[in-house]
C-alpha cells in the first residue's frame, strides 16, 4: 500500500514529522517499507502563462512564446509540440535549478537558440521528476492555476509516498481512510473524512440487479449516470494523487473508481450502460463459460468463480476484473457504476487461478468493510459528476438475505488477558484501547463484550483482542521473563551417535561440507542415475533446479566443477541431507552423508612423493566413520556395479547385510561425459546406519603370552581377499585376538593369475597359555579350509 | 721403576690425543689391561727390596688412579663431543610446515544451526526434525492457512502436485511433535526450507530453525525473555537492543517481528541495516488456538510460544557475509574461511 502522505495529513495529522510518523506506525505493525520524495529537488519553477507564440525563424521544430510568469513578460524557445497560446506552464525562471544527473542538479541560464534569446523554460514532467518516462510536451497545468505560485506549493510537492508492507490480515488499512484511522487511534486524534454524502439523482432511470450467489455477495448498489464525457480531463490534482499512489491515470472514469479505492478501500466497477441487456446477476460462472477481460486475455471460467452477467453472459469476474466488452471506452455515453460487497471466501483464490492480481482481487481477498459500500458509490458519484459533467440516477441496493451479520462478537476473559501479557492494565486502559480501534465494549463479570467493527475482518476470537491490547499498548511495554521449567536430566541413547561427531570426523580427515540445493538439474542426475526416479518439481524456479535429487552424487559433482573451474586441484568435499526416491506416491527421504574427493593425497607439500588419491583412501575415510559407530564387524563392501562408478573400482556398502550406499571411483566415460579432466572418487551412505554406534563392553586383560603365526597364502588373483578372511573367521578359534594383512603381493615369485597374501594372526587365552600343539591345529583348519574352500596353497 | 714418570706422562699425551673411544681404549689396555705397562710395574713389585715395596707400590697405585681418571675424562669429553655431532647432524628447519591433513571445515550454516541448536539444548529443548516434501495439510492447512487464504502468498511454494509441496517453513515439524506429544514441549527444528524466489537476497533454498514451547502458564513475557537471551548469547552482547513490533503470522496470535540494534553499525544506520539502525532477525509470537486444536493439545490449559529465524541471515550478520549466494556455490576459498 503506497499513498501520498499530504493526502492522509488531510484526514488526520499528527504533529509527528513524516520519519516520526514512519516510526510509530511500523511500531504497530504497518511496517513502513520506503519514503520517497514525490518529486526530485528543484527549485525556482513557477506557474506561468503562455500569452503568444511565433514560430521560430530558423527552425521547424521551435516557437518563440511569450510568457508572463506573474512578475514579468519574457521570450522563450521551446521545441514542445504541444505549446500552445493561453496555456498555464510551469515555467523554470533563469537561476532555477531542475533534477538532473549531478548531484548539483542542472541550472537554468540564458541562451541563444538557433540566433533567438530565450529567458527560462518552458518544463515537461520528467524535467521536473515527475514521471519516470520521457514525456512528449510540456506539462500543462489546469486553466485556473495562479500565475506566478511556486509549482511545487501549487502541486504539493513538497510531499512523500510512504510505502507500508501490510500483513494479509490486515486489509483495513488498504486505504487512506484505514491509514486515517490507525493513524488517529495511536495518536487519540479524530479522523475527518472527505464529504460522503448522498448525491441527489437527476434522472429516474435505473438498472436491475439480482443476487443469486448469496453468500459470495451479500449487498449490490448500482446507478446510472448518463451523458459521462469519457474525454474530460481528470484533475491534475487526482492524477497525482494517484500517481503518488503508484496508480496511472487513464481517463477520467477508470481514474474515479481507483481514486475511491485508495480513498476509501472500497473498489468499484463501471460498466458501459449499452452493453448491458436486461440484467445484471451475480452469480457463479456456468463451466467453461467464456470471458475477454480488460486485459485482452480470453478466460473459460471455472464453476466456482463469481462472475457479474447480464442476459447474455458473464461482464466480469466479481472482485477482480471486468470484461473488455462491458467496459467504459472512448465513445461511452451512459454508464452503470457499481458498488458491491463481495465476501473474501468467494474472492479468495479467484484471480490466482486466473494468473491474476489486481487491486480490487487483493482487497476483496483480504476483507472490505461491508457496510461503507453506499458511502463509496455516493463519493464515485460526486466525483464523477464533478468532473464528467455526467447526470446520476437513483441508487439501487441489492440485498441477498440477511446482510448485516458481519461484526463479530467476542469474549474477551480478564484472567487470560492478564495471563497472556503478564501484567494487569487497569479496566479503563482496556476499554479504552478497544473503544478506539472501533470496539464497542461492554463490562461483563469475566471481563468485556466486544462487537467488533465491520472493517476488521481480522478479529474473531480472544486471541485476536489481546493481540490488539498488546500492540495499542506497545510490546516493548510489555515484561519480559526466562520461561520456567521443570529441571531434570533426559533420556540419552549413548548408542546412537550424533549426526555433529560424524561431520567432525570428515573434517578432520580433511574435508570441507558442502550444501548443496535438494533440487538438481535432470539432465545432470540422468548422466549419473540412469534409472533413479524422484520426484519433479511442477513449479521449478528453472529447469536446473527441478528435480529432487536423488543422490548426494549430483550435487557434489556440480561443487566439483565449481572449484576445479576456479583453478582448485584438489577438492575434498562431503554433504549431509536428505535424497528423494521413488515416485511421489511411494517415497523415501532419507538422510544421507556423501564425500568427494580428487586430486593429491595429501596437500601439497615439501616431502616425499603425494600420488592422487585412489579408492583405498576414500575407503579408509568411510572405515573411520564406521569405526565411530559399531566398526567393522558390522559392515561390508561387496563389487558391485553402479552407473557412474568405475565398475572395477565401485562396491556396495553394506550394513549388517543391508545395502546402504555406494563408494567407487567416477566412471571415466561419465567423466568424460561431464567435462571433468581430473579423477574423482565418491561415496555416500544412510546416515542411520552410520549413527549406529555401541555401548563398549569391557573384556578381562589376559595376563597370559601371546602366539603370533604369520601365514601368506596364495589364491587366484580375482578372488576377493573378504573370501579368507570370512574363513579366518570361522576357523581361527575363539581366542584369535588379532588378524591384519601385512603384505599382497603379485609379480616375481608368484605363479601367473595368482596372489599372495600374507596375514599376521595373534592368539591368547584368558586364563592359561597356549601351546604349540593348539596352535598348530588351528592353523590347520584355516590350511584346509582355504585350500578346500578357496583353492589357496600355503606358502613356504 | 724409575721410568714410571716418564710413563705416566707419556701415557697421559697419549690419553689426550686419543680422538675416538676405540683408540681410548687401546691406551687402556696398553697401560692398565692385564698386560699393560701399569700392571705390569705392579706385578714386578715383588723383586724389590722388602722395605722399597710400600713406597713404590703407592707410587704405581698413584699412577694407576691418575690414569684411570684420565681416561674417564677423556671417555666422557669424547662421548659429549660425538653426542653434540649427532645432535647437529639431526638438526631440522623447525619453520618448515606439518606434515599430513591440515583439516577441513563445517559449512558456515551448520556452524549457526549448531551454535543455536548448542543454545537451545543446553536449557532443556531437544531438536526434531521431519520431511522436507511435505504435505498441504502439515505445511498450511494445520498451521491455520487454509486454501486461497492470502497468507499462502507471504511465502511463493514449490509444488509437486496439488497436494503436495516443499515445505516452505519448519513448522510442520512442529505440528507432527505437538501432535504426537504431549506437554511440556520444548523443541527447535533446524532444517533446510524451500521458497520460489531467487535475486540477490533469496535463494530457492535457505536454512531456518524455529522453535516451540508448549506447558501450562506460557506466557508473551516468557518469549520476550527467551529471545533477549537468545539474541544476547549468539551475539555475545548483553547490551545488544532487541525490540517486538507487532506482525501477523497465522499461526500464532499475537505475533511479532524481532528487530535488534544493527550489528554492523550499532544502530547509527548504515548499508546493510538500510540507514534505520535496525536489523530484522527473526519473527514469532504465541501459539495459535487454532494450530493447538489441529494438534490435539487443549488451548485452554496449555499455551505455548514459537519462533523462528533464518540461519544464513544470522551467518551473514555474525561472520559479516555480503552475499547470501556465496553459501550455495561451495566454492573451498569460501569454505576454508569458516574451518
Amino acid at each position: 500500500m503506497k499513498f501520498s502522505e499530504q493526502w492522509l495529513r488531510e484526514w488526520v495529522s499528527p504533529a509527528l514529522t513524516t520519519q516520526q510518523l514512519a516510526d510509530q506506525v511500523t511500531m504497530a505493525g504497518l511496517e513502513v517499507d520506503g519514503i520517497e520524495p514525490v518529486a526530485a529537488a528543484f527549485t525556482g519553477v513557477v506557474v506561468a502563462e503562455v500569452t503568444e507564440l511565433a514560430p521560430h525563424p530558423d527552425a521547424d521544430k521551435l516557437s518563440v512564446c511569450q510568457v508572463n510568469d506573474g512578475v514579468e513578460r519574457l521570450q522563450v524557445v521551446c521545441g514542445a509540440p504541444n505549446v500552445a497560446q493561453g496555456q498555464k506552464i510551469a515555467f523554470a525562471r533563469v537561476g532555477a535549478v531542475l533534477p538532473a544527473e549531478d548531484p548539483k542538479g542542472f541550472r537554468i541560464k540564458k541562451a541563444k537558440l538557433r540566433g533567438v534569446e530565450s529567458r527560462g523554460m518552458i518544463c515537461s514532467a520528467s524535467e521536473l521528476g515527475l514521471d519516470q518516462e520521457t514525456s512528449a510536451g510540456i506539462l500543462v497545468l489546469p486553466d485556473d492555476a495562479p500565475v506566478g505560485d511556486d509549482v511545487r506549493d501549487y502541486l504539493t510537492l513538497d510531499d512523500s509516498t510512504i510505502e507500508v508492507d501490510l500483513t494479509p490480515n490486515r486489509g483495513d488499512c488498504l486505504s487512506i481512510q484505514g491509514m486515517a484511522r490507525e493513524v488517529g487511534v495511536l495518536n487519540r486524534l479524530p479522523v475527518a473524512p472527505p464529504p460522503l454524502d448522498p448525491v441527489e439523482a437527476r434522472h429516474d432511470e435505473t438498472f436491475p440487479v439480482r443476487i443469486e450467489a448469496e453468500a459470495g455477495c451479500p449487498r449490490y448498489l448500482g446507478r446510472v449516470i448518463r451523458n459521462v464525457d469519457v474525454t474530460a480531463p481528470t484533475p491534475l490534482w487526482m492524477v497525482e494523487r494517484l500517481r503518488r499512489g503508484g496508480v496511472r491515470s487513464i481517463d477520467p472514469v477508470v481514474d474515479v473508481t481507483n481514486y475511491v479505492m485508495l480513498e476509501l478501500g472500497q473498489p468499484l466497477h463501471a460498466f458501459d450502460r449499452d452493453n448491458l441487456h436486461d440484467a445484471i446477476v451475480v452469480r457463479h460462472a456456468r463451466h467453461q463459460e467464456p470471458l475477454t477481460l480488460l486485459d485482452g486475455q480470453k478466460v473459460a471460467l471455472s464453476e466456482d468463480t463469481l462472475v457479474i452477467a447480464d442476459a447474455r453472459g458473464p461482464l466480469a469476474i466479481a472482485g477482480v476484473m471486468g470484461g473488455e466488452h462491458s467496459g467504459v471506452h472512448q465513445g461511452t455515453r451512459d454508464i452503470f457504476l457499481e458498488a458491491a460487497h463481495f465476501s473474501p471466501l468467494a474472492i479468495a483464490g479467484q484471480a490466482r487461478h486466473y494468473g491474476l492480481h489486481t487491486d480490487a482481487s487483493h482487497r476483496f481477498e483480504r476483507g472490505v468493510d461491508p457496510q461503507r459500500v453506499r458511502e463509496a458509490a455516493e463519493r464515485a458519484t460526486a466525483l464523477l459528476v464533478e468532473i464528467t459533467g455526467g447526470q446520476p440516477g437513483p441508487l439501487t441496493e441489492a440485498v441477498a438475505g440477511e446482510a448485516d451479520h458481519d461484526q463479530a462478537e467476542v469474549l474477551l476473559r480478564r484472567g487470560r488477558l492478564d495471563q497472556a501479557l503478564d501484567k494487569v492494565l487497569a479496566e479503563d486502559e482496556v476499554s479504552e484501547i478497544l473503544q478506539r480501534l472501533g470496539i464497542t465494549v461492554s463490562s461483563v463479570a469475566q471481563g468485556w463484550q466486544a462487537r467488533v467493527p465491520s472493517w476488521r475482518f481480522d478479529i474473531a476470537i480472544e486471541e485476536d483482542l489481546i493481540e490488539e491490547i498488546a500492540r495499542i499498548h506497545g510490546y516493548n511495554q510489555l515484561p519480559s521473563r526466562p520461561p520456567r521449567a521443570r529441571l531434570g536430566p533426559r533420556p540419552d541413547n549413548e548408542a546412537t551417535h550424533p549426526l555433529a561427531s560424524l561431520r567432525r570426523r570428515m573434517v578432520s580427515r580433511g574435508y570441507f561440507e558442502a550444501v548443496t540445493y535438494s533440487f538438481v538439474a535432470p539432465e545432470l542426475q540422468t548422466t549419473l542415475l540412469p534409472d533413479a526416479v524422484s520426484p519433479a518439481l511442477a513449479n521449478p524456479i528453472s529447469n536446473d533446479l527441478s528435480v529432487m535429487r536423488a543422490s548426494l552424487f549430483p550435487g557434489l559433482i556440480r561443487a566439483l566443477q565449481h572449484n576445479l573451474n576456479r583453478q582448485q586441484p584438489r577438492v575434498r568435499l562431503f554433504e549431509t541431507g536428505l535424497v528423494f526416491r521413488g515416485p511421489l506416491d511411494d517415497l523415501e527421504q532419507v538422510p544421507m552423508l556423501g564425500a568427494l574427493v580428487c586430486g593429491k593425497r595429501d596437500p601439497e607439500g615439501w616431502h616425499g612423493d603425494n600420488a592422487p588419491v585412489d579408492f583405498f583412501d576414500l575407503k579408509g575415510d568411510l572405515e573411520s566413520l564406521m569405526e565411530l559407530g559399531e566398526g567393522a564387524r558390522a559392515w561390508s563392501f561387496v563389487a558391485a556395479e553402479h552407473p557412474s562408478l568405475h565398475p572395477g573400482q565401485s562396491a556396495r556398502v553394506l550394513h549388517q547385510g543391508q545395502p546402504v550406499g555406494w563408494i567407487g571411483k567416477l566412471h571415466p566415460a561419465v567423466r568424460a561425459q561431464l567435462g571433468l579432466k581430473v579423477d574423482a572418487l565418491l561415496f555416500e551412505v544412510e546416515l542411520e546406519a552410520l549413527s549406529q554406534g555401541r555401548i563398549p563392553a569391557f573384556k578381562p586383560l589376559s595376563r597370559f603370552p601371546e602366539v603370533r603365526r604369520d601365514l601368506a597364502f596364495l589364491v587366484d588373483a580375482e578372488k576377493p581377499v573378504q573370501d579368507l578372511l570370512d574363513i579366518l573367521e570361522q576357523e581361527a578359534g575363539e581366542w584369535l585376538v588379532d588378524a591384519h594383512l601385512f603384505d599382497v603381493y603379485q609379480g616375481q615369485g608368484v605363479p601367473e593369475g595368482r596372489k599372495s597374501i600374507a596375514l599376521g594372526l595373534t592368539w591368547q587365552h584368558p586364563s592359561r597359555t597356549l601351546n604349540d600343539e593348539e596352535i598348530n591345529q588351528l592353523v590347520e583348519s584355516i590350511v584346509m579350509a582355504s585350500r578346500n574352500t578357496l583353492g589357496a596353497e600355503l606358502r613356504t | 721403576m724409575d721410568h714410571l714418570p716418564t710413563l705416566v706422562s707419556e701415557a697421559r699425551a697419549a690419553i689426550q690425543a686419543a680422538d675416538n673411544m676405540t683408540a681410548l681404549e687401546d691406551l687402556r689396555v696398553r697401560y692398565l689391561g692385564k698386560k699393560g705397562e701399569i700392571t705390569a710395574l705392579l706385578k714386578g713389585l715383588g723383586q724389590l727390596p722388602a722395605e722399597e715395596r710400600p713406597a713404590a707400590g703407592e707410587r704405581i697405585n698413584q699412577a694407576k688412579q691418575a690414569l684411570t681418571a684420565e681416561l674417564d675424562e677423556r671417555k666422557q669429553a669424547l662421548e659429549k663431543a660425538a653426542l653434540e655431532a649427532r645432535l647437529g647432524e639431526e638438526t631440522l628447519d623447525v619453520t618448515l610446515p606439518g606434515r599430513g591433513e591440515a583439516g577441513g571445515g563445517l559449512h558456515p550454516v551448520t556452524r549457526t544451526l549448531e551454535r543455536i541448536e548448542g543454545l537451545f539444548t543446553h536449557v532443556g529443548y531437544d531438536v526434531a526434525v521431519g520431511p522436507e516434501i511435505e504435505d498441504d495439510y502439515h505445511n498450511f492447512e494445520a498451521l491455520n492457512i487454509p486454501a486461497h487464504h492470502p497468507a499462502r502468498g507471504m511465502a511463493d511454494t514449490f509444488y509437486f502436485d496439488a497436494s503436495r509441496l516443499l515445505r516452505t517453513h519448519t513448522s510442520p515439524v512442529q505440528v507432527r511433535t505437538m501432535k504426537s506429544g504431549e506437554p511440556p514441549i520444548r523443541i527447535v527444528c533446524p532444517g533446510r526450507v524451500y521458497r520460489s524466489d531467487s535475486d540477490l537476497t533469496h535463494t530457492p533454498m535457505f536454512h531456518q530453525v524455529e522453535g516451540l514451547l508448549v506447558d501450562e502458564d506460557v506466557r508473551f513475557s516468557d518469549l520476550k525473555g527467551t529471545i533477549q537471551d537468545f539474541l544476547h548469547a549468539f551475539f555475545e552482547r548483553d547490551d545488544l537492543a532487541v525490540r517486538f513490533r507487532p506482525s501477523y503470522f497465522p499461526f500464532t496470535e499475537p505475533s511479532a517481528e524481532v528487530d535488534i540494534a544493527c550489528v554492523m553499525c550499532d544502530g547509527d544506520g548504515c548499508r546493510v541495516c538500510s540507514q534505520s539502525g535496525w536489523l530484522e532477525v527473526m519473527g514469532c509470537g504465541m501459539v495459535h488456538p487454532e494450530v493447538f486444536r489441529h494438534s490435539g493439545i487443549d488451548s485452554e490449559r496449555y499455551t505455548g510460544f514459537a519462533f523462528g529465524m533464518g540461519a544464513e541471515r544470522l551467518a551473514m550478520l555474525r561472520y559479516g557475509v555480503n552475499d547470501l549466494r556465496l553459501f550455495f556455490d561451495n566454492d573451498l576459498r569460501f569454505l576454508q574461511q569458516f574451518a
